[in-house]
């Protein structure tokens, strides 16, 4: 079945003690799909994000990443061996870049595939100069991420995670951090890859963007998925009041 | 009697041998004391508490007891149980072992400061927790902790100086036989101090480029 989700969450739920941050959510996504997320600030859309590779693993529920299960129950030491294995199928891209500050652009991206693919260096370089192509920065290989501004630095944490030839891209809040006249360049970074069809969940503040690039838009509040539906749907004519009051807040400005 | 600072030369290929001494046990300690600063660390913060708990009995007696006491033990002691240390051995080994404590301590608040974006980073691209700890977070840790190192490695120096009770003819103890000779304490004394002045310049000077070539890097 070519139909079958890449990513397939169910009967996702999480809590702090008494605090439920996520209550019982279901997902899937199929491959090439652009799926984002938005909603207020604590709505638990990081939080689910977080748990696709089991970053902030779940309190009941199942992650699947085709057919593994991401979230499995095992002893400690087989955990780690299929948590690692699992997470070099899923890109992920953080607000703050978590560039390797100790490491050049170079060392930045190869050091992951070196390490557990096996490549030979002289692959890896070859590697390298291939992302860092792709988001327009090879002239910066030999830089380290302090001589970098926040745009670079996120289009060079892309390019470290596309390295390792992920399935999935996550992105959370990926330019939230950025001054805005730097937003544009990762934009079209995440554009670009789009249109390569690689399957994205995006947890964004920028309606603009879930707008053009998405191809499904879900709404998250207070731990549930409220509403979802395709761009076109949301953003003209949401059919929830949570919805609509949201997105007052947040087009106003914005055309 | 005034001071006649002219017995000084006739000694001195003695005391550059001393001086050079100092260094070479100067620099052995550090490498141990940096080496074990930091396996220490790690297995402080990370191993089970069973290697734990005999590592931080060991921690606390390197820390709450004299140099110089170690130093007896290392070296007079240790040859009650067989083991019969050269006395270069024992000072490095005591010296070593000693700011291998102290490194430890500063190393595990580098590794503590490491921001968590860092570990998250590394995991997500599917590193395990060891390669992570290898490859992302010692490194950066060890480097944000440099300028304090140092220092210590500066108080290493001196207290090199406490090997020579132990019989290695080091700076201090080659400048205390050239005064049995001469009974001139004041003279080679100053000149003792005046080499120790010039290795600390020269260890301060290392420093300072080890600081520059990682400022980019962090």
């Amino acid at each position: 079945m070519t139909d079958r989700p890449i990513i397939d969450i169910r009967n996702a739920a999480k809590s702090y003690g008494s605090l439920e941050v996520l209550k019982d959510i279901s997902l899937q996504v199929k491959r090439g799909q652009i799926v984002a997320i938005i909603g207020p600030s604590g709505s638990g859309k990081s939080t689910l994000l977080r748990a696709i590779n089991d970053l902030d693993p779940l309190t009941s529920g199942e992650v699947w990443l085709e057919d593994t299960q991401v979230n499995k129950a095992l002893p400690t030491r087989q955990y780690e061996a299929h948590i690692n294995a699992v997470r070099q199928n899923i890109g992920m891209v953080f607000q703050h870049f978590n560039l390797f500050p100790h490491l050049n652009v170079r060392d930045n991206i190869t050091l992951a595939p070196k390490m557990l693919k096996g490549i030979s260096k002289t692959e890896a370089d070859a590697l390298a100069v291939e992302q860092l192509n792709k988001v327009g920065l090879l002239d910066r290989i030999d830089y380290y991420p302090s001589q970098l501004s926040g745009g670079q630095k996120q289009r060079v944490a892309i390019a470290r995670a596309l390295a390792m030839k992920p399935k999935v891209m996550l992105f959370d809040e990926a330019t939230s951090a950025l001054d805005p006249e730097l937003v544009e360049e990762v934009n079209l970074v995440m554009k670009q890859l789009a249109e390569e069809h690689m399957t994205m969940i995006i947890v964004t503040h920028e309606m603009g963007f879930a707008q053009d690039v998405c191809d499904r838009v879900l709404f998250m509040d207070q731990g549930v998925v409220v509403e979802e539906g395709p761009p076109e749907v949301i953003f003209k004519n949401p059919a929830n009041e949570r919805t609509r009051n949201f997105l007052r807040k947040h087009l106003k400005g914005q055309n | 009697m005034g001071l006649d600072f002219s017995v000084v030369p006739p000694f001195a290929g003695a005391l550059f041998t001393g001086a050079l001494w100092t260094i070479a046990i100067t620099v052995s300690a550090a490498i141990l004391s940096f080496f074990g600063g930091i396996v220490f660390a790690v297995i402080a913060l990370y191993a089970p508490r069973i290697i734990r708990l005999p590592f931080r009995l060991f921690a606390w007696l390197f820390m709450g007891t004299p140099l110089l006491l170690q130093l007896f033990l290392i070296y007079f002691g240790l040859i009650q149980i067989g083991i019969d240390l050269p006395a270069f051995v024992a000072g490095v080994i005591g010296l070593g072992l000693h700011y291998t404590v102290y490194n430890s301590d500063i190393i595990q608040s580098g590794i503590l400061a490491v921001d968590k974006g860092q570990y998250e980073g590394a995991r997500t691209l599917g590193l395990s927790r060891m390669q992570t700890l290898r490859k992302i977070i010692v490194p950066q840790a060890v480097r944000s902790v440099i300028p304090p190192i140092g220092n210590n490695m500066i108080a290493l120096l001196k207290d090199s100086a406490l090997v020579s009770v132990i019989g290695v003819a080091e700076l201090t103890l080659s400048s205390q036989m050239a005064i049995s000779r001469t009974f001139r304490p004041f003279e080679f004394y100053v000149a003792a101090a005046a080499c120790y002045y010039v290795i600390n310049l020269g260890l301060e000077a290392g420093l300072r480029r080890i600081e520059r070539r990682i400022q980019l890097a962090r």
